[in-house]
């Protein structure tokens, strides 16, 4: 199974990320987007890659158009429902823009990788000089054009950099098949651009993981 | 009250002579019963509604509640109320009857024209009463199944219903999965709950320890176990609203008084309430039918009957699932429509799933929730598309 490059057809409305995710999805399989919202990314694959696409929205208004899309989406949250997906049921699992706002990323991650084969996160870059710029010189915390609530607002209460997520990865044992960057204009930075450079330009990343082999005695 | 006249039906002629369709199925087509024991002859009282297309391939059937019957969309027969499900099911509305051909059948067990306990005997010349086969929701579902053959039709486009027409939902999409294209269980649940046959518990003593119940056998004898059979919808009552809907109705406010009369009247408007629910029940239903859906309900465990696990009784499924719950309703909870969707994924069925934000609790599903016909809407039309019902609209890109 090969992702077939970017070919899908970009609106205004379409996020640059939703477009770069879509472009690691293999053609025909089986996806879960976890935080799926109104269906956006869901719709693209089911109708421009031919993918078996179902969702996890927490919001009433979210699933209702996705259900008055013809998407199969459950009302539910990442944190609480993914315990109830059986093993292995989907080829990818996606979180896209969502990480950030789960209470246990970490944990969420784990399952993604459990429920599907591979996981690919899209998250807002925390390391990014913007963000650090506000922090550090103006002694404020960070509201840019990704991240627009106040602190006190905020439903992303658990931001990272791009580094911190490499660790949680790392952390979890989990493989990188693919890592992209983008800058505030949606282009990817240089793949051979060090991670430092990632973490300071990057606006948004894109990861798709894959979970360590395991030894599976007895074989089956 | 009591008139002994042995060949009045005392307001039950809807048992006998319905103001429905009918498909009557004769010995040769006999309803084997899963508690044991066939039924035979046996009939079946329908209502459709709009028009079936050349490919037969726009049914949806409706499956009704415990009291509810077959008169979705129509007036009443005995009370002249509009149809049961009128907010859902007409021109323009989500089971929309100018786009699909609606049937809806009462069910075995039921007093509306459908075989059940109010129906003649042809062994005895009397009514079965008690001598009726228990009925389960699988028997209603092979029964319905029955009927859909009947009318020509291979598979249905839908199948939804809510509360026990849930559980028809489910039990069809368990025993005919290729022949339901699309499913809505609704505000129901996958077995009844130690709590939900404690209520029905409750209901079914209150209509036997009614003198004018007679062992079941009040027909014959001209009297009806009225008084029974109302207290029994009184209690189911009480778990058909939330304690927040029926405080904001009624609070603890008085019955055309100014203040108490400490005595053993209706003194509060909540109680007039049930009384009058209880006493309008009993001119549209028979205590003995009441008997045999509640206790159809009561049996009613999906996954024993696929070694224990609900996932299994969908596997492989290729059906269209929407599973629709309503946060106030305490009799079929939202966790029971989770362990659902959890068996739904688990059997790796296409589901998708709704928690409703409404005060209103289990009976939400008879009214006029937007949210909820929104859903409706939604996921007939998703469906409707990938059916062929609708031409798919061009890419909007």
């Amino acid at each position: 199974m090969t992702s077939s490059p970017v070919d899908l057809p970009q609106t205004a409305t379409t996020r640059i990320d939703l477009l770069l995710v879509a472009g690691m999805v293999a053609a025909g399989s089986r996806v879960l987007d976890v935080g799926c919202g109104d269906g956006e990314l869901l719709q693209v694959l089911a109708e421009h890659k031919g993918v078996d696409a179902r969702g996890v929205e927490i919001s009433q208004k979210g699933v209702n158009d996705c259900v008055a899309k013809g998407l199969s989406v459950v009302q539910g949250d990442a944190d609480v429902d993914l315990a109830d997906y059986p093993d292995d049921g989907f080829d990818y699992v996606i979180l896209s823009q969502t990480l950030q706002a789960t209470r246990h990323p970490r944990r969420v991650l784990e399952q993604m990788l459990r429920i599907g084969k591979r996981a690919i996160v899209s998250f807002p870059n925390f390391g990014h000089w913007r963000i650090r710029w506000q922090l550090a010189v103006r002694g404020r915390m960070p509201v840019t054009e990704n991240l627009s609530h106040a602190w006190y607002e905020t439903p992303n209460i658990h931001l990272c950099s791009i580094r911190d997520f490499v660790n949680l990865v790392e952390l979890i044992d989990a493989r990188i098949v693919k890592a992209m960057a983008m800058d505030r204009n949606g282009v990817q930075i240089r793949v051979q651009a060090p991670w430092w450079a990632w973490n300071l330009f990057g606006e948004q990343a894109v990861f798709l993981l894959e979970r360590p082999k395991r030894t599976e005695p007895g074989g089956g | 009250m009591t008139e002994n006249n042995p060949d009045s039906l005392l307001g039950l002629d809807e048992a006998v002579r319905p103001h429905s369709q009918v498909a009557a199925f004769d010995a040769t087509q006999p309803l084997t019963m899963a508690a044991g024991g066939i039924l035979s002859p046996f009939t079946i009282a329908y209502q459709t509604y709009g028009e079936l297309n050349a490919a037969k391939s726009n049914a949806i059937l409706i499956c009704h509640a415990l009291t509810g019957d077959q008169h979705v969309a129509n007036a009443h027969p005995l009370t002249g109320k509009p149809g049961w499900w009128s907010a859902l099911v007409g021109p323009g509305r989500p089971f929309d009857t100018e786009k699909y051909f609606i049937v809806c059948s009462n069910v075995i067990g039921g007093c509306m024209g459908s075989t059940g306990p109010a129906s003649y005997n042809p062994a005895t010349g009397e009514a079965y009463a008690l001598d009726l086969p228990m009925v389960t929701i699988a028997d209603m579902v092979r029964a319905q199944a029955m009927l859909i053959d009947r009318l020509g039709i291979d598979a249905l486009f839908c199948v939804a219903g809510g509360s026990m027409g849930g559980m028809q939902v489910l039990n069809w999409a368990a025993l005919y999965p290729e022949r339901v294209f699309s499913a809505m269980p609704i505000a129901t649940a996958p077995r009844h709950s130690s709590q939900n046959i404690a209520f029905h518990e409750v209901g079914r003593q209150a209509i036997m320890a009614d003198p004018d119940w007679r062992g079941g056998r009040y027909l014959e004898q001209g009297v009806r176990p009225a008084k029974g059979l109302a207290v029994a919808r009184m209690a189911a009552h009480i778990t058909y609203l939330s304690e927040e809907a029926l405080q904001r109705k009624f609070g603890r406010k008085l019955q055309d008084r100014a203040g108490p009369t400490f005595s053993f009247d209706a003194d509060f408007q909540v109680e007039n309430y049930l009384r009058r629910q209880g006493s309008t029940f009993v001119d549209r239903f028979d205590a003995n039918s009441y008997l045999y859906v509640t206790r159809a309900c009561d049996y009613f465990d999906l996954a024993q009957d696929y070694g224990g696990s609900l996932a299994r009784a969908f596997k492989g499924s290729r059906t269209r699932f929407c599973v629709v719950a309503f946060n106030s309703d305490w009799l079929y909870t939202p966790a029971e429509s989770r362990a659902i969707v959890h068996a739904l994924n688990a059997g790796g069925a296409s589901v998708s799933f709704v928690e409703i934000d409404t005060d209103k609790g289990h009976d939400a599903f008879l009214l006029n929730e937007p949210d909820f016909i929104a859903t409706t809407r939604g996921f007939l039309h998703g469906a409707a598309k990938a059916r062929g019902l609708i031409e798919k609209e061009a890419a909007k890109s």
